[in-house]
Protein backbone atom coordinates (compact mmCIF):
# COMPACT_ATOMS: atom_id res chain seq x y z
CA UNK A 1 0.00 0.00 0.00
CA UNK A 2 1.52 3.20 -1.00
CA UNK A 3 1.43 6.23 1.13
CA UNK A 4 1.23 9.46 -0.37
CA UNK A 5 2.18 13.06 1.29
CA UNK A 6 1.65 16.71 1.15
CA UNK A 7 4.47 17.05 4.18
CA UNK A 8 6.90 14.79 3.85
CA UNK A 9 8.10 14.09 7.09
CA UNK A 10 5.20 12.09 7.76
CA UNK A 11 5.62 9.76 4.97
CA UNK A 12 7.99 7.04 6.88
CA UNK A 13 5.93 7.25 10.27
CA UNK A 14 2.44 7.05 8.28
CA UNK A 15 4.29 3.93 5.85
CA UNK A 16 5.21 1.95 8.90
CA UNK A 17 1.82 2.31 10.55
CA UNK A 18 0.31 0.82 7.44
CA UNK A 19 1.89 -2.11 7.29
CA UNK A 20 2.00 -2.65 11.16
CA UNK A 21 -1.38 -2.07 11.68
CA UNK A 22 -2.62 -3.78 8.63
CA UNK A 23 -4.83 -0.77 7.82
CA UNK A 24 -6.91 -0.41 4.09
CA UNK A 25 -7.47 3.16 4.65
CA UNK A 26 -5.70 6.07 6.27
CA UNK A 27 -5.79 10.33 6.16
CA UNK A 28 -3.70 12.04 8.23
CA UNK A 29 -5.30 15.65 8.62
CA UNK A 30 -5.66 18.99 10.75
CA UNK A 31 -8.46 19.74 12.11
CA UNK A 32 -9.64 21.77 9.63
CA UNK A 33 -9.84 18.71 7.05
CA UNK A 34 -6.60 19.51 5.39
CA UNK A 35 -4.99 16.16 4.14
CA UNK A 36 -0.96 15.87 5.24
CA UNK A 37 -1.06 12.05 4.08
CA UNK A 38 -3.03 9.23 2.43
CA UNK A 39 -2.63 5.47 2.18
CA UNK A 40 -5.49 2.89 0.18
CA UNK A 41 -7.19 5.97 -1.52
CA UNK A 42 -7.58 6.14 -5.43
CA UNK A 43 -9.94 9.16 -6.19
CA UNK A 44 -9.43 12.41 -5.16
CA UNK A 45 -12.68 12.60 -4.57
CA UNK A 46 -13.11 10.04 -1.40
CA UNK A 47 -10.06 11.99 0.07
CA UNK A 48 -12.11 15.14 0.28
CA UNK A 49 -15.18 13.84 1.10
CA UNK A 50 -13.69 11.28 3.90
CA UNK A 51 -11.22 14.40 5.37
CA UNK A 52 -14.37 16.69 5.72
CA UNK A 53 -16.31 14.03 6.99
CA UNK A 54 -13.82 13.08 9.79
CA UNK A 55 -12.84 16.54 10.36
CA UNK A 56 -16.61 17.07 10.92
CA UNK A 57 -17.01 14.09 13.36
CA UNK A 58 -14.05 14.93 15.46
CA UNK A 59 -15.90 18.63 15.78
CA UNK A 60 -18.71 16.86 16.92
CA UNK A 61 -17.17 14.88 19.31
CA UNK A 62 -14.48 17.92 20.77
CA UNK A 63 -18.44 19.89 21.33
CA UNK A 64 -19.91 16.68 22.60
CA UNK A 65 -17.11 16.58 25.48
CA UNK A 66 -17.37 20.51 25.68
CA UNK A 67 -20.54 20.04 26.57
CA UNK A 68 -19.89 17.52 29.31
CA UNK A 69 -16.82 19.69 30.80
CA UNK A 70 -14.46 17.07 29.68
CA UNK A 71 -11.17 17.18 27.21
CA UNK A 72 -11.60 15.98 23.82
CA UNK A 73 -12.23 12.41 22.98
CA UNK A 74 -8.97 10.72 22.32
CA UNK A 75 -10.44 7.96 20.22
CA UNK A 76 -13.52 7.52 18.22
CA UNK A 77 -14.27 3.77 16.99
CA UNK A 78 -16.96 2.73 14.70
CA UNK A 79 -17.61 -1.08 13.56
CA UNK A 80 -19.32 -2.85 11.06
CA UNK A 81 -19.62 -6.21 10.08
CA UNK A 82 -16.35 -6.04 7.68
CA UNK A 83 -15.20 -2.77 8.77
CA UNK A 84 -14.44 -0.42 11.67
CA UNK A 85 -12.72 2.61 11.28
CA UNK A 86 -10.80 4.65 14.42
CA UNK A 87 -10.58 8.09 14.51
CA UNK A 88 -7.73 10.14 16.73
CA UNK A 89 -6.58 13.47 17.45
CA UNK A 90 -3.60 14.34 19.00
CA UNK A 91 -1.01 17.53 19.41
CA UNK A 92 2.56 17.78 17.51
CA UNK A 93 4.65 20.80 16.68
CA UNK A 94 2.91 20.89 14.03
CA UNK A 95 -0.15 21.37 16.05
CA UNK A 96 -3.11 19.38 16.03
CA UNK A 97 -3.60 16.55 13.94
CA UNK A 98 -6.26 13.80 13.46
CA UNK A 99 -5.79 10.12 11.97
CA UNK A 100 -8.84 8.47 10.27
CA UNK A 101 -7.77 4.35 9.70
CA UNK A 102 -10.04 2.32 8.15
CA UNK A 103 -9.39 -1.49 8.41
CA UNK A 104 -10.93 -4.99 7.63
CA UNK A 105 -11.64 -7.09 10.52
CA UNK A 106 -10.47 -10.05 8.78
CA UNK A 107 -6.65 -8.67 8.28
CA UNK A 108 -7.01 -6.18 11.38
CA UNK A 109 -8.62 -5.07 14.65
CA UNK A 110 -9.56 -1.99 16.83
CA UNK A 111 -6.41 -3.60 19.26
CA UNK A 112 -3.94 -3.69 16.52
CA UNK A 113 -4.93 -0.48 14.92
CA UNK A 114 -4.94 1.30 19.01
CA UNK A 115 -1.49 -0.63 19.27
CA UNK A 116 0.28 0.91 16.67
CA UNK A 117 -1.37 4.16 16.81
CA UNK A 118 0.63 4.92 19.71
CA UNK A 119 4.04 4.29 18.29
CA UNK A 120 2.67 6.26 14.84
CA UNK A 121 2.05 9.49 17.44
CA UNK A 122 5.76 9.05 18.93
CA UNK A 123 7.45 9.02 15.46
CA UNK A 124 5.33 12.00 14.23
CA UNK A 125 5.73 14.09 17.26
CA UNK A 126 9.42 13.04 16.75
CA UNK A 127 9.04 14.21 13.13
CA UNK A 128 7.14 17.22 12.80
CA UNK A 129 8.60 20.54 12.36
CA UNK A 130 7.97 23.11 14.55
CA UNK A 131 4.91 25.11 14.14
CA UNK A 132 5.72 28.61 12.35
CA UNK A 133 3.75 32.13 11.92
CA UNK A 134 0.60 30.75 10.53
CA UNK A 135 0.82 31.80 6.27
CA UNK A 136 -2.38 33.82 5.33
CA UNK A 137 -4.18 32.05 2.46
CA UNK A 138 -4.96 33.80 -0.10
CA UNK A 139 -7.95 33.63 -2.81
CA UNK A 140 -5.63 33.46 -5.64
CA UNK A 141 -3.17 30.73 -4.24
CA UNK A 142 -5.64 28.58 -3.12
CA UNK A 143 -7.07 26.71 -5.94
CA UNK A 144 -3.41 26.40 -7.01
CA UNK A 145 -2.13 24.84 -3.62
CA UNK A 146 -5.34 22.77 -3.65
CA UNK A 147 -4.16 21.58 -6.68
CA UNK A 148 -0.44 20.82 -5.86
CA UNK A 149 -1.92 19.29 -2.87
CA UNK A 150 -3.83 16.75 -4.41
CA UNK A 151 -1.23 15.93 -6.65
CA UNK A 152 1.18 14.86 -4.11
CA UNK A 153 -1.65 12.74 -2.74
CA UNK A 154 -1.79 10.94 -5.61
CA UNK A 155 1.59 10.48 -7.33
CA UNK A 156 0.83 12.88 -10.06
CA UNK B 1 -11.68 -7.07 37.62
CA UNK B 2 -13.75 -8.55 41.13
CA UNK B 3 -12.17 -11.98 41.36
CA UNK B 4 -16.10 -12.88 42.84
CA UNK B 5 -16.84 -12.68 38.99
CA UNK B 6 -17.28 -15.69 36.76
CA UNK B 7 -14.33 -13.94 34.63
CA UNK B 8 -12.02 -12.76 37.55
CA UNK B 9 -12.51 -16.45 39.13
CA UNK B 10 -11.57 -17.84 36.12
CA UNK B 11 -8.06 -15.70 35.50
CA UNK B 12 -7.57 -16.99 39.30
CA UNK B 13 -7.34 -20.19 38.30
CA UNK B 14 -5.00 -19.73 35.75
CA UNK B 15 -2.63 -17.22 38.02
CA UNK B 16 -2.55 -19.49 40.77
CA UNK B 17 -0.28 -22.15 39.17
CA UNK B 18 3.33 -21.22 39.89
CA UNK B 19 5.49 -19.54 37.01
CA UNK B 20 2.57 -18.15 35.45
CA UNK B 21 3.12 -14.05 35.49
CA UNK B 22 -0.51 -13.32 34.08
CA UNK B 23 -3.76 -14.34 32.47
CA UNK B 24 -6.05 -12.42 30.28
CA UNK B 25 -9.62 -12.29 28.72
CA UNK B 26 -9.35 -11.19 25.06
CA UNK B 27 -11.94 -10.14 22.83
CA UNK B 28 -11.33 -12.28 19.81
CA UNK B 29 -12.96 -10.28 17.26
CA UNK B 30 -11.19 -6.57 18.26
CA UNK B 31 -7.86 -7.97 20.09
CA UNK B 32 -9.01 -5.52 23.43
CA UNK B 33 -8.44 -6.86 26.82
CA UNK B 34 -11.76 -8.03 28.75
CA UNK B 35 -10.17 -8.90 32.01
CA UNK B 36 -6.43 -9.21 32.99
CA UNK B 37 -4.52 -10.73 36.01
CA UNK B 38 -0.91 -9.34 34.81
CA UNK B 39 2.39 -8.83 36.83
CA UNK B 40 3.91 -5.03 36.09
CA UNK B 41 6.03 -5.18 33.24
CA UNK B 42 3.54 -7.07 31.22
CA UNK B 43 2.03 -4.57 28.43
CA UNK B 44 -1.37 -6.06 28.10
CA UNK B 45 -2.81 -4.51 25.06
CA UNK B 46 0.07 -5.22 23.24
CA UNK B 47 -0.11 -8.89 24.06
CA UNK B 48 -3.68 -9.16 23.89
CA UNK B 49 -3.96 -7.35 19.99
CA UNK B 50 -0.81 -9.59 19.07
CA UNK B 51 -2.43 -12.82 20.41
CA UNK B 52 -5.80 -12.19 18.58
CA UNK B 53 -4.21 -11.42 15.53
CA UNK B 54 -2.28 -14.34 15.60
CA UNK B 55 -5.58 -16.37 16.73
CA UNK B 56 -7.22 -15.12 13.52
CA UNK B 57 -4.25 -16.02 11.51
CA UNK B 58 -3.70 -19.66 12.75
CA UNK B 59 -7.64 -20.16 12.60
CA UNK B 60 -7.30 -19.97 9.11
CA UNK B 61 -4.54 -21.84 8.67
CA UNK B 62 -5.63 -24.52 10.48
CA UNK B 63 -8.84 -24.59 8.79
CA UNK B 64 -7.46 -24.31 5.11
CA UNK B 65 -5.52 -27.54 6.35
CA UNK B 66 -8.22 -29.33 7.41
CA UNK B 67 -8.22 -29.82 10.76
CA UNK B 68 -10.72 -27.54 12.10
CA UNK B 69 -10.57 -24.87 14.42
CA UNK B 70 -7.57 -24.85 17.39
CA UNK B 71 -8.20 -25.45 21.04
CA UNK B 72 -4.90 -24.73 22.19
CA UNK B 73 -1.37 -22.97 21.52
CA UNK B 74 1.19 -22.64 23.32
CA UNK B 75 4.33 -20.39 21.86
CA UNK B 76 7.60 -21.31 23.78
CA UNK B 77 10.48 -18.31 23.54
CA UNK B 78 13.74 -18.12 25.08
CA UNK B 79 12.40 -16.51 28.63
CA UNK B 80 8.52 -17.86 28.51
CA UNK B 81 5.95 -18.79 26.55
CA UNK B 82 2.50 -17.60 25.39
CA UNK B 83 -0.60 -19.98 26.11
CA UNK B 84 -3.65 -19.68 24.88
CA UNK B 85 -6.96 -21.43 24.50
CA UNK B 86 -10.07 -19.95 22.84
CA UNK B 87 -13.64 -19.53 25.04
CA UNK B 88 -16.84 -17.74 24.93
CA UNK B 89 -19.67 -19.23 23.03
CA UNK B 90 -18.84 -19.59 19.50
CA UNK B 91 -15.33 -18.82 20.58
CA UNK B 92 -15.60 -15.52 20.22
CA UNK B 93 -12.69 -14.94 23.47
CA UNK B 94 -9.27 -15.82 24.49
CA UNK B 95 -8.03 -17.10 27.10
CA UNK B 96 -4.30 -16.00 27.62
CA UNK B 97 -1.45 -16.87 29.76
CA UNK B 98 1.73 -15.66 29.85
CA UNK B 99 4.42 -17.48 31.67
CA UNK B 100 7.88 -18.01 32.67
CA UNK B 101 10.17 -20.70 30.68
CA UNK B 102 9.94 -23.24 33.35
CA UNK B 103 6.12 -23.55 33.89
CA UNK B 104 4.26 -26.58 34.13
CA UNK B 105 2.58 -26.39 30.87
CA UNK B 106 0.46 -29.35 30.91
CA UNK B 107 -0.86 -27.35 34.71
CA UNK B 108 -1.78 -24.41 33.25
CA UNK B 109 -3.28 -25.84 30.06
CA UNK B 110 -5.76 -27.93 32.47
CA UNK B 111 -6.32 -24.78 34.08
CA UNK B 112 -7.05 -22.78 30.62
CA UNK B 113 -9.23 -25.34 29.83
CA UNK B 114 -11.12 -25.21 32.86
CA UNK B 115 -11.27 -21.63 33.27
CA UNK B 116 -12.82 -21.66 29.64
CA UNK B 117 -15.35 -23.46 30.95
CA UNK B 118 -16.05 -20.84 33.39
CA UNK B 119 -15.84 -18.23 31.06
CA UNK B 120 -18.05 -19.79 28.49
Amino acid sequence: MTVRAVETWTLEPLTTYVTEAGARLVLLMTPAGQVLAQSGFSRAVDVMAASALGAAIVASTNELARLMHQPPFAGLSHQGQRNGIFLSAFETDRGRLTVLVVYELDASSLGLVQLFLEQLVADLRAASPKAGAPKQVLAADFERELNDSLNSLFGR
Amino acid sequence: MSAASPMGRALDLITRVRGVRGAMVVSRADGLIVAEQLMEGIKGGAVAALASSLAGRLQRAMVSAGLGPSQFWHLQCDHGALLVVPAGAAATLLLVAVTEADVNVGLVRLELLRAAETAG
